[in-house]
């Protein structure tokens, strides 16, 4: 009878034994996971204390002039980034004014006109090559595409823009074949197989009985696109198009190649000038003294506030979508 | 009749039919004026990678050191290199990113921390990679007081994060919950109902993450710019700073030599091979998933 018993509490004592164990196993993974978890939170923070305690001898000497000024001189240690910051902005509207028509004109060829059977392959090739690197865009844009803009584009873009009173001034200088104009075009093409699957993602998520729907009413493709599929996807889209801008303005290896180097700031986009990226990436290995490479620090951080603010925006669009899509 | 008032019906509504049929006509043929110009420079820079880089492809490339400067030489100290940190970012970066992305599905949810881990997440997964590279250099090259190896490896890791992270999330939310909770009633404790019934429902889909993250890194050129910097010389050394494809390309295609630039397009080629096999790799494993399901 005692021995009975004893067993049996034996029995529970073990029971429990086991229970505290895997409660406190249990415990230990959960917190290890939120340990993981919060350690992404940390990289962002380190990133950013990072590049402002890198910027701040730049940001003490030249304080809020820093993103006024244009100079940039390593021997006088003077210090501006404005060039830098036109540039990225400039090389930016000419990707987006190439990458958003062409992708949209991919992106509704791919769901609304091309055969059933082409549909995936295209899909696939288009996500393939958004995995390309960007250096290889660099090399080609360095071997292939400058000297093709120096001996027919830019020749062409003097003779007749060049020629017209008020904007003949963007195109006006001798082609280099490299600059700011070439930087953007090679950004333009490099965008395009992001914008284009996420378009084509968010143009698959309407449902098929809105499209048929209109298409039922008697509505043409065009109008089906435009008036329906369009404006159901509208924040969709927007967010595809601000992820790629936010790819296009932080750019390194495609526009490094191309852009020439030059901190000045040309009336002409056909001249050489240089972005955030590229001159981080020319010159950091070589910065000689502290201001110098605390101002490459501080043009980082720049990037960092205009990127994280159009991700910021591109990522609340997607979630809005998702959000309508779920509903 | 039906014909004469099926005409009655056509002739007012002509003009305008007409009219939505032509504007429909010329967006269509801009779409796919549009389409064909861009895939058209997408194959464009495809054809010249492999022109120029299948001549660059022999025996030597693969069996010899970067060469100084108009001399002969090969990749094999950058390729190696490159697999070796890739495969230590790969290590480092895959088990945190997996751990945080299993916080976000098993238990953050819709918790608070979760949502802002996740858009902080999101942020980091197009967060421009240069700046990954000088948050590297200035908490290790910095501290250590010399380029090398570990640096670069681990601003790979830092890529690498956010989308085991993604990736690895996405897959454990579509493990059906009915598996979790019949694991739990056998008396399986959470942390064994996560690693022994979701992560092998979510396998592939984890594993196609990873393999998405090693293609990411590969071709990853601004963060090892100042982190690993480069070596011309055969290093196996962790500490020391190491050849790898990426800044090797970026130097000898902005060189005057003509043998450089030729090194240049072979290992473009490379690492475009090897990233293109990877992507297709990962499809392959996710296409298996899903049909198992």
């Amino acid at each position: 009878m005692t021995e009975i018993a004893l067993t049996l509490t034996d029995a529970h004592a073990s029971t429990a034994r086991r229970a505290r164990r895997q409660r406190l196993q249990d415990a230990a993974f959960r917190n290890a996971t939120l340990f993981f978890a919060l350690l992404v939170l940390f990289i962002l923070g380190g990133v950013t204390v990072s590049l402002i305690d890198g910027a701040l001898p730049a940001l003490r000497a030249f304080g809020f002039g820093f993103v006024t000024t244009e100079v940039w001189n390593p021997v006088s240690e003077e210090f501006g980034a404005l060039a830098p910051i036109y540039g990225t902005l400039i090389t930016s509207v000419i990707a987006m004014a190439v990458g958003i028509p062409v992708s949209f004109g991919i992106a509704l060829f791919i769901t609304e006109m091309c055969p059933a059977w082409l549909k995936r392959p295209l899909g696939v090739a288009i996500e393939l090559l958004a995995g390309i690197p960007s250096i290889i865009y660099g090399i080609w844009g360095l071997f292939v595409f400058a000297p093709f803009m120096q001996s027919t584009i830019q020749p062409f873009l003097i003779n007749t823009l060049g020629q017209v009173p008020g904007i003949g001034n963007l195109f006006m200088g001798p082609p280099y074949g490299i600059g700011i104009l070439t930087a953007g075009l090679i950004l333009g093409i490099m965008v395009l197989p992001f914008i284009t699957s996420i378009t084509r993602d968010v143009f698959e998520t309407v449902p098929p009985m809105v499209r048929e729907s209109a298409y039922g009413l008697g509505a043409t493709t065009w109008e089906v696109v435009w008036n329906v599929v369009l404006p159901y996807t509208r924040t969709g889209v927007v967010g595809g198009v601000m992820l790629g801008l936010g790819r296009a303005l932080g750019e390194t290896m495609a526009v490094t190649f191309v852009i020439g180097n030059a901190h000045r700031i040309s009336s002409s986009i056909m001249a050489p000038g240089t972005t955030i990226s590229a001159s981080i990436a020319n010159e950091f290995t070589e910065a000689v003294g502290d201001v110098y490479t605390a101002s490459l620090v501080a043009l980082g951080l720049i990037l960092f506030l205009i990127t994280f603010a159009v991700l910021s925006i591109a990522k609340l669009m997607l979630l809005r979508l998702q959000r309508q899509a779920g509903v | 009749m039906s014909m004469s008032s099926s005409a009655a019906l056509a002739a007012p509504a002509g003009g305008l039919y007409n009219r939505r049929r032509i504007v429909n006509k010329v967006a269509l043929t801009l779409a796919l004026g549009a389409a064909g110009f861009g895939l058209f420079w997408l194959v464009a820079i495809l054809w010249t990678l492999l022109y120029n880089g299948l001549s660059a492809i022999n025996i030597a490339l693969f069996t010899e050191n970067t060469p100084p400067p108009g001399g002969e030489g090969g990749l094999l100290n950058a390729i190696f290199g490159s697999v070796i940190m890739t495969t230590v970012a790969t290590l480092v970066g895959t088990p945190i990113g997996i751990m945080a992305g299993t916080y976000l599905a098993e238990f953050g949810r819709d918790g608070k921390l979760a949502e802002v881990v996740r858009f902080i997440n999101d942020v980091l997964l197009s967060a421009p990679s240069i700046m990954v590279g000088l948050f590297v250099y200035e908490v290790m090259v910095i501290r250590m007081g010399h380029f090398s190896a570990w640096a670069g490896a681990m601003a790979l890791a830092v890529i690498v994060i956010p989308v085991v992270v993604r990736t690895t999330e996405d897959m454990l939310k579509l493990v059906p919950n009915s598996l979790r909770e019949a694991a739990a009633a056998l008396g399986a404790p959470q942390w064994k109902v996560i690693t022994f019934v979701a992560y092998r429902a979510a396998r592939n889909g984890m594993i196609t993450g990873v393999l998405l993250a090693i293609a990411r890194i590969s071709g990853e050129t601004a963060p090892l710019l100042f982190t690993a910097l480069n070596n011309q010389f055969w290093s196996a050394d962790m500490n020391a700073p190491m050849a790898n494809l990426p800044v090797v390309i970026f130097q000898y295609a902005m060189s005057p030599y003509e043998d450089w630039r030729q090194l240049a397009w072979g290992g473009a080629l490379l690492i475009t091979v090897a990233i293109l096999l990877l992507n297709i790799g990962a499809r392959l494993l996710a296409g298996l998933g899903s049909t198992r399901k």
